[in-house]
């Protein structure tokens, strides 16, 4: 680990570096969980309803086929006892070989009809069972989005998810195994119960050798797969943050890191394969031995023409399938207990309650008239820290409000509220003189239409990210909306015009490109009203002018809910809010705000082009004066 | 193959994996002819042979124990190659991952540009395994089938050739099934995984614009999305198990066939007495051992479709040679006056159509303890400037001459020790926020690595953190505002003390105040190193010594603040709005 960083002043080279590559954070996720979940297995076979009746005929498929298999030596047998042995009976012969065709013609039907049902339903459930995490994610609220990480989303629904496929996919099968090991017991009982028990004397031999080999081989399995998530969250780190690492010369230190990581994976790795093949010898050695006590036993009870020589030649086929069951059956238990912690994980996000949903009697109004109106609204992100306090104000249609303050006095969460992104603590939002809680989600976003401090761009065209979700949007009401932004230039500019792909999330566009674009989205969606929320922040002045003038026109006939950086936007607007602590202290058009004297005109006298770059303590230093006065 | 090369740098182990195969095989085939001979030896007597119960007895128990001593040797065997061959693929594997790593690295800017970084962690992740696993499950397997079929057809063909040939009649359905579904299966692969990554690129997204989706109540057109892109993928995948299903359910028919129609001819030779019962039953039990041979030669159809996928997946990026990397015996940048210069500099990116040049014709000098500030409307190549000095990218014509040196010219690692750039987008890596400072220089002790935090004003923030220089920040540690990340990356910058400082815009979201008192703490560090200053809020780099107006990729002004302002230009109409918002134009 890192030395203290009281250590000498002179860097040496021989101490380990303050170094890691990927995360240092213990595994919180866990990889395997118990064997039987029973929640898990209860939300799981949910998802299986669906197919009930194909999986039905998988499993009847899976039976059939090991009753197919089973049968084949018996056939064998009846062809060497009867046909060959007792009288050399060539129609007989034939008769068995028919048996033995016709037998085989159902293993392969149901051979074919259990694979192809089983991969198939499984596909299928993994889809439906990514596509319900998925929808979910689209309605839980973003108090719980805002926590989470996406990278950690994503091996949820890639992942955990894999890990159930391969789970149900083995689970069939393993119904398989199982009958198969019985249905083989059976039949070497009544064959010769007591040959039969000789043989099967060995299985006790292999469940113990099991049991005291599994706890350490499933450690060292445990073990290679963790080694490899770790070096795989290094390598997608580095990959991430390649451009730090370049610029800051890190490459031959972070290859050695990394190269610590892979070689741990490969020691786990060549642990785990040595305790898998381990088995083999002792498996060979038992059924070896099964078999020696055929020929011995069983050849003697031949001689004393206790036992047919068919039944002899049936049991030496069974013992050299006999051990494949089995092995296959205890290599379930690691599935499975991956299966349980993955399905914990996928059902966590199932279960992430939706805080915020539209109520049964939602209303979705094909227009409303653009008001919205904050009644005494109290909220907060975490209890006991209200981020608003008894906010009212209110935005006839039409107008524009700016929002302004210094950082942290609720302007973002007023904006986020406007759009029921969370729900208030108390008080109510009205948006066309309706409730929001009141109003679809949906029709909600019809109505309001939104521009985020960060410019998200997604996979898709120039035209394509403009247009986004209408897609009822024609070529020019697209390109009208890029010339009003003042974005048309650049995007006529751009190789392919407005069928330029962009790249990941728009990096080959500049940052203030790319909010051009969210803007010429905003015009496109055509909302009552439009919120913008820090959208100018990140702009240079050139693009600012742009969009200034933008600005006018698209706010014309829609009601605007601004929170402004620059003076000239504030300038510029109907009336402003000031808030200070989530509490609005301030309001009033520009000139009655100078002439007011508070803090507005303390702010806008120091003659900073933001608010935001006044400091904390200027503002403390005003406050503190114009409460004072 | 290239991925069959890899494992050639193992040759040993592959050698002696295959000798140990193939020693495995032969015993495995002993095993038949005990059976057979115990079943003749048990049936001879039966029939009125010749030797009395206790020699048939005898011969048994000598059968049996030959029979165990069999078992025991291909269990020891197979253990033997089993291990090797997995060793070979992990071998393999772990020199892949290195190489990938290793390759990821030298890769330059441009490549990171064009190519999804989800894309390349798939890579690294999914296709490494698909090759790895090829070792383990395909390779060893397919030499150990070989040779089952191999000697095992010499041998029951030279005990009896009609049944021999029947036996082994499925063989060369069973070779041509697998060589076309190899093809079809590899083709499927690739669809499927590129479908997948689709499918992955839309959720990914998804998430990351969380915000965007809600604000325009999109769920309803992502959740099309979504469901288009998982059909598509579904949709391949069910074609995937259809054709392995298909393959491996008609190969296995195939085996029972020949099995059948060895028992039919089998029992009418026996019947005529041309061979015994044993002998019909050595040739059952030598079937038998190639059903999971022959199973699982589906699997590894599979395995080698997808390895081959895979493999071509890795060689395409371990293929690639980075387009910045030294020149043949380069020397070290030797940094003597600390001058650095733009000559003429023209710049395109890569895949860039016609004149779309980003710079075009940049010329200027900078020294130690001066300040250059750059400043122009997005797009118009700031950006790309900072990202020429340390050579992300390479000039397209013109040079950059550091104290002389044509910076194409010297090692790529002292140019980058030479050169900070504080860059616009800070990456945080999950680890302490003393790691992340140390990050250039993981050595640095901790008086360093506090003074550079000083210098970035965020030392007293750090220390009012619980656990101080040891948070944990980054995906899984405590997140930082823009600005502290920004100041962060500052200070990373800074303690290196590089003899070329740039700040691409990265005080965007740090107060004017703050940064003021960064720029005087940094006095000291600067005064005898040139600092570019690239940003587009004039408070930034009104003190610089000179200012480049940089429109469309050209510098249209040039000059200090007052000669700029004086000019009454660009500079000056941006500086009106900026700072003198009331006397701005009125609206």
């Amino acid at each position: 680990m890192a030395p203290g960083r009281q250590s000498t002043a002179n860097p040496d080279r021989e101490k380990p570096p303050r170094a890691v590559v990927g995360s240092q954070v213990g595994h919180d996720e866990k990889m395997f969980g118990a064997a039987f979940d029973g929640h898990v297995v209860r939300r799981f076979a949910g998802f299986l309803v669906p197919y009930r009746r194909r999986l039905a005929v998988a499993v009847g498929s899976v039976l059939v086929y090991t009753a197919s298999q089973i049968s084949i030596p018996l056939v064998i047998r009846h062809a060497i006892d009867d046909a060959l042995i007792a009288g050399s009976n060539r129609e007989l012969l034939e008769l068995v070989v028919m048996t033995f065709f016709a037998v085989i013609g159902v293993n392969y039907l149901t051979n074919f009809l259990q694979e192809i049902i089983v991969g198939r339903v499984a596909e299928r459930i993994l889809i439906d069972l990514r596509r319900a995490m998925f929808e979910h994610l689209q309605r839980v609220g973003l108090s719980f989005m805002d926590k989470t990480e996406v990278g950690r989303m994503m091996s949820r629904l890639q992942g955990d998810v894999n890990a159930m496929q391969e789970f149900l996919e083995n689970s069939v099968f393993a119904v398989g195994d199982f009958v198969l090991l019985i249905g083989i017991m059976a039949v070497l009982l009544t064959l010769d119960w007591q040959l039969g028990l000789l043989t099967l004397s060995v299985v006790p031999i292999l469940f113990f050798v099991r049991i005291v080999w599994l706890p350490y081989a499933r450690k060292s399995f445990v073990r290679a797969r963790e080694t490899v998530s770790t070096a795989n969250g290094a390598l997608a780190e580095a990959i991430h943050g390649m451009r730090t690492v370049q610029g800051m010369t890190r490459e031959t230190v972070n290859f050695d890191l990394y190269d610590e990581k892979a070689t741990d994976n490969l020691r786990a790795n060549l642990s785990s394969s040595r305790f898998a093949q381990v088995m083999v010898p002792i498996v060979d050695f038992l059924t070896g031995g099964a078999m020696a006590i055929v020929i011995v036993v069983g050849g003697s009870m031949v001689l004393s023409q206790r036992l047919d020589l068919g039944v002899m030649v049936a049991f030496l086929f069974y013992v050299q399938r006999f051990f494949d069951p089995i092995r296959s059956l205890t290599m379930q238990y690691s599935v499975m207990q991956r299966a349980m912690a993955s399905g914990q994980r996928a059902f966590e996000v199932l279960d992430v309650p939706l805080d915020i949903k539209d109520k049964p009697d939602a209303q979705a109004p094909a227009e409303i008239d653009g008001s919205v109106e904050f009644q005494n609204v109290n909220f907060g992100y975490a209890p006991d820290q209200p981020v608003l306090r008894n906010v009212s104000f209110r935005i006839e249609p039409g107008e524009t409000v700016a929002l302004v303050g210094p950082t942290g006095s609720g302007k973002t969460s007023t904006t986020s509220l406007a759009h029921r992104f969370y729900d208030v603590w108390e008080g109510q939002i009205l948006v066309g003189g309706i409730d929001v809680r009141d109003l679809t989600q949906a029709s909600l976003g019809r109505h309001v239409a939104m521009v985020l401090q960060e410019p998200f761009l997604f996979t898709g065209t120039v035209f394509e990210n403009i247009r986004y979700r209408t897609t009822e949007a024609t070529r020019e009401g697209v390109e009208a909306a890029a010339r009003a932004v003042g974005a048309h230039d650049f995007i006529t500019r751009l190789p392919q015009g407005y069928d330029t792909p962009l790249e990941q999330r728009g990096s080959n566009l500049s940052l203030g490109q790319r909010q051009l674009l969210s803007f010429a989205r905003a015009i496109v969606a055509d909302a009552r009203v439009l919120i913008l929320d820090e959208a100018t922040a990140n702009i240079d002045s050139h693009t600012e002018m742009l969009i200034q003038r933008a600005l006018a026109r698209l706010l014309e006939g829609r009601t605007g809910l601004v929170i402004a950086h620059r003076l000239a936007t504030v300038r510029g607007a109907d009336r402003i809010i000031v808030l200070q602590d989530g509490e609005i202290i301030e309001t009033g058009n520009h000139d009655q705000l100078v002439e007011h004297g508070g803090l507005y005109a303390k702010l806008y006298s120091m003659n900073y082009a933001s608010f935001d770059d006044v400091p904390d303590e200027l503002v403390r230093q005003v406050l503190s004066s114009t409460s004072a006065t | 193959m290239r991925i069959i090369r890899l494992a050639l740098k193992h040759r040993w182990r592959v050698a002696i994996a295959f000798v140990t195969t193939i020693v495995a095989a032969n015993f495995q085939l002993l095993i038949p002819q005990f059976l057979g001979q115990a079943v003749d030896f048990a049936h001879g007597l039966l029939a009125g042979g010749p030797g009395s119960e206790e020699e048939a007895e005898a011969a048994l128990l000598t059968t049996a124990f030959m029979l165990l001593g069999a078992s025991i040797l291909r269990g020891g065997f197979t253990m033997l190659h089993n291990y090797l061959g997995e060793s070979v693929g992990h071998l393999v594997g772990y020199g892949l991952r290195l190489a990938y790593y290793e390759k990821l690295q030298r890769l330059s800017f441009g490549f990171y540009d064009r190519v999804h970084t989800g894309d390349l962690i798939t890579r690294g992740l999914l296709d490494l395994e698909g090759v790895r696993f090829f070792f383990n499950a395909g390779m060893v397997r397919l030499v150990l089938l070989a040779n089952l079929i191999g000697i095992g057809s010499f041998l029951v063909i030279s005990a009896d050739t009609v049944l021999g040939l029947l036996a082994l009649s499925f063989v060369p359905f069973v070779a041509w099934r697998s060589s076309t579904a190899r093809l079809k299966l590899r083709k499927m692969w690739r669809l499927l995984q590129e479908r997948m990554s689709e499918l992955s690129l839309i959720m990914d997204e998804n998430l990351g614009g969380i915000r965007v989706v809600r604000a325009f109540a999109a769920q309803d057109h992502e959740m099309g999305k979504f469901d288009i892109a998982s059909e598509r993928a579904l949709d391949m995948a069910n074609q995937r198990i259809g054709v392995r299903v298909r393959n491996t359910t008609a190969m296995t028919f195939a085996y029972f066939i020949a099995m059948g129609l060895v028992l039919w001819f089998g029992g009418l030779k026996v019947i005529d007495g041309e061979i015994s019962v044993g002998k019909l039953a050595e040739f059952l039990a030598f079937m038998t051992i190639l059903q999971m041979p022959v199973r699982q030669l589906g699997m590894m159809v599979n395995a080698f479709a997808r390895a081959s996928t895979c493999g071509a997946r890795l060689f395409e990026v371990l293929d690639l040679e980075p387009s910045i990397r030294n020149a043949p015996d380069a020397p070290d940048l030797k940094v003597t006056d600390g001058v650095l210069r733009f000559e003429d500099v023209d710049f395109a990116y890569r895949d860039a159509t016609g004149d779309e040049r980003v710079l075009k014709g940049v010329n200027f000098k900078v020294g130690p303890g001066q300040v250059l500030g750059i400043v122009g409307p997005p797009g118009s190549g700031k950006s790309t400037i900072a990202h020429l000095i340390p050579r992300f990218y390479d000039v397209g014509g013109g040079r950059i001459t550091i104290d002389g040196q044509d910076i194409r010219n010297v090692k790529l690692e002292s140019l980058r020790r030479a050169v900070g750039v504080v860059q616009q987008d800070t990456f945080m890596f999950t680890a302490s926020i003393e790691n992340n400072v140390a990050y250039g220089d993981p050595w640095a002790d901790g008086e360093r690595i506090a003074r550079a935090n000083r210098a970035a004003q965020l030392h007293d923030y750090v220390n009012r953190l619980p656990m101080g220089y040891e948070t944990l920040v980054g995906e899984r540690g405590v997140s930082l505002s823009g600005g502290q990340r920004q100041r962060l990356s500052i200070a990373r910058s800074v303690m290196l003390k590089p003899s070329f400082l740039v700040f691409d815009d990265s005080t965007a979201a740090i107060d004017a105040a703050t940064e003021q008192r960064i720029r005087a703490a940094l006095k000291d560090t600067t005064q005898d190193r040139a600092t570019i200053i690239i940003s587009h809020r004039l408070s930034s780099l009104m003190h610089a010594h000179e200012i480049l107006f940089i429109e469309d990729g050209r510098v249209v002004e040039r000059g200090s603040h007052e000669e700029l302002i004086a000019a009454g230009g660009r500079y000056r109409e941006l500086y009106m709005l900026q700072l003198k918002p009331a006397d701005g134009e009125e609206r």
